[in-house]
């Protein structure tokens, strides 16, 4: 009976698993492919050279790939701060007013990323919401903080906060209370309470916000072009660049398989890390 | 015991809104004794006793700790500690680095901090190999120990429990009982123990106090309370016992309904002697009814048809019901099992050695 259910299971799962093989892995495999062609063909039908990724390194694409991993590290340290306090008066403090905080939160995810990107740009713009008001109140201009690398990180920051904002609460909220009870009764301050019981505790939230934040801001685009205005070129920049003014598919694809392994890596190693049946809230 | 108490309570209240959890509690707690505070749920005392470490603040009142008064004080820089309920132990740190918690915030080296763990763990019959063992490794006993270990490394001056056996099964908590009473005796400190068992209160305390609505009913030794309780409730959350209604009689005795008094006026010698027309609570445990036979003679007796026959383990407990309705409770060791079926007809006494009389109620 039970091998018959569990051929049941596979029966049933496989409409979807083979969607998900072909829609997910197949294009993967044509980009890995595509990646060791020669350069500017439009055909899996050559013969690999590899030649797409020694110019990563002598065109100096390297650089926009440390640029984006630098800014996407950067932002995650800095939506890991904001969103600690948060997160804990969500988990453990708000009560009620989590609800609204949550929906407010998501609202903003039902306009689009680059729409609320534009908005961000005429706030900030030279004759902008700020300045333009400013200016005509007080008859003194400021100069805009658009396109520079701080305001790309402000924008991976803005755009990704929910992404750390709720895995953080989820974390914070598997703190047993009774714990930071016990440490503060054995004569532990605020602060070592913090560093020894709740973020251990807090760990799998931390990290599964870290890596999503991370993975997404090292392929972000939109910020580095709108607020940005290519500041800075990030890898993911690159990697339209040659698939379209470019029209070279194989140094796209190397560009975009570099990316994938660092990240897939990073997510991969990150993910063996933790438990992540503690926090979908399942026994260990 | 020395002369000044280690920890006193003057008038602590405590109201969460609207509602007064305690209206004001003075207690006196003397060093190095088991002190536990019993009541049933809602009485207060775990309010009390959050009070006590500083994990709640007192509305209003004092606790002094010796010299010094601690009731503003947070509570990480109280000189206390305590054992929860749930035990609390951080279950991403191994069983020695639970132990070392306390000692590693107090900045002690590791060598020591780690030969002070063995010993902790040695003294609560821990084997060594625990010191890196993983919590959820751990039996409920054994996290229990660790979580004791925890609080003994801390070294507090009061180690209170918040009813850290109730979550174990019956066997286990008899045995942490012992070893807890052990541990009191060999390390000499103070513990404040709250508890809603009686029987886990009577094993291990020094002293008891009873406490119902936020104040407490009695203080005193474990046999005191036992015996001689001072009024209805205290007797009755003691166990089983049999309360009758009475009054004093012209003759220096006392009467209530389908009791018969056989005293003889020695009720002055028994202390149950009663003003004519005073009334108050007769009470027996259930352990000095005996069954008599026509021959017997008792100071009180009462008669009554047989209903029930329960076994207790060691003990068989029978309630017999009197004509006037009330349920006579009688408890007899295994061994004097008595020979009679339910609805039997049957005579009951006791003495006036073994009766407590509780007045005006």
């Amino acid at each position: 009976m039970e091998r018959h259910d569990r051929k049941l299971g596979l029966l049933s799962a496989m409409p979807l698993g083979l969607i998900l093989v072909l829609s997910f892995l197949a294009p993967l495999v044509v980009v890995a492919v595509f990646s060791v062609m020669p350069a500017k063909v439009f055909t899996l039908a050559h013969m690999p050279d590899f030649s797409a990724y020694g110019v990563f390194f002598e065109r100096g694409y390297y650089k926009s790939l440390l640029w984006s991993l630098a800014m996407a590290l950067i932002a995650t340290l800095a939506l890991f701060l904001v969103c600690w306090p948060l997160a804990f008066g969500m988990a453990k403090v708000f009560g009620r007013f989590t609800l609204v905080l949550t929906v407010a939160v998501v609202m903003s995810l039902f306009v689009s990323e680059n729409i609320r990107l534009f908005g961000w740009v005429l706030t900030l713009m030279k004759g902008g919401l700020f300045e333009g008001y400013f200016r005509s109140l007080t008859g003194i201009g400021f100069d805009s903080p658009l396109y520079n690398t701080g305001i790309i990180i402000f924008g991976l920051v803005y755009v990704y906060l929910p992404f750390m904002l709720f895995p953080l609460a989820q974390g914070i909220s598997m703190v047993p209370d009774d714990t930071r009870q016990a440490a503060a009764d054995l004569g532990a301050s605020r602060w070592q309470i913090l560093c020894q019981v709740e973020l251990p505790l807090a760990a799998p939230g931390i990290m599964v916000g870290s890596l999503l934040t991370f993975v997404l801001a090292a392929g972000a685009l939109a910020e580095s072009k709108i607020l940005g205005g290519q500041a800075v070129i990030v890898i993911a920049d690159d990697i339209e660049t040659a698939f379209t003014f470019g029209q070279n598919w194989p140094l796209g694809a190397a560009l975009s398989m570099v990316l994938i392994v660092i990240i897939g890596g990073l997510a991969l190693f990150g993910v063996s890390r933790i438990d992540l049946d503690a926090i979908m809230g399942r026994k260990r | 015991m020395t002369s000044q108490p280690i920890l006193r309570l003057r008038n602590v209240v405590k109201t969460f809104g609207s509602f007064t959890a305690l209206p004001g509690v003075n207690l006196d707690i003397e060093e190095g004794e088991f002190f536990t505070i019993v009541g049933p749920s809602g009485s207060g005392k775990s309010t009390l006793i959050r009070l006590l470490v500083g994990m709640d603040e007192v509305t209003d009142g004092e606790i002094w700790l010796r010299d010094r008064r601690i009731d503003q004080t947070p509570a990480n820089q109280r000189p206390t500690c305590m054992v929860f309920q749930s035990l609390a132990l951080f279950p991403h740190m191994s069983v020695g680095q639970n132990v070392e918690f306390p000692l590693k915030l107090r900045k002690v080296p590791a060598e020591e901090r780690r030969a002070r763990a063995l010993e902790l763990l040695d003294l609560l019959r821990l084997p060594q190999s625990y010191y890196s063992k993983r919590i959820s490794q751990c039996s409920g006993g054994e996290r229990q120990r660790v979580a004791l270990a925890r609080a003994l490394a801390f070294d507090p001056e009061i180690l209170f429990f918040d009813e850290p056996l109730s979550a174990l099964d019956y066997r286990l908590r008899k045995t942490l009982e012992k070893e807890l009473k052990d541990l009191h005796t060999r390390t000499g400190k103070t513990f404040v123990y709250i508890t809603h068992s009686l029987e886990e209160a009577m094993v291990m305390s020094d002293r008891i106090a009873i406490m119902n609505k936020g104040h407490f009913e009695q203080i005193a030794v474990a046999d005191e309370i036992y015996g001689r309780p001072v009024n209805r409730f205290v007797a009755e959350f003691m166990g089983e016992v049999n309360l009758f209604d009475v009054t004093g009689t012209a003759g220096g005795g006392l009467a209530g309904a389908g009791l018969e008094s056989h005293m003889n006026g020695h009720a002055e010698t028994c202390g149950v002697a009663m003003a004519p027309g005073a009334s108050g609570t007769l009470m027996v445990r259930p352990e000095y009814v005996r069954f008599l036979a026509s021959s017997d003679t008792a100071d009180f007796t009462l008669r009554g048809i047989l209903h029930g026959e329960y076994a207790l383990g060691s003990r068989i407990q029978y309630e017999v019901e009197t004509p006037g309705g009330q349920v006579i409770t009688v408890e007899k060791l295994r061994e004097d099992r008595v020979d009679r079926q339910p609805g039997a007809e049957v005579v009951l006494g006791f003495d006036g050695d073994h009766v407590h009389l509780i007045r005006g109620q």
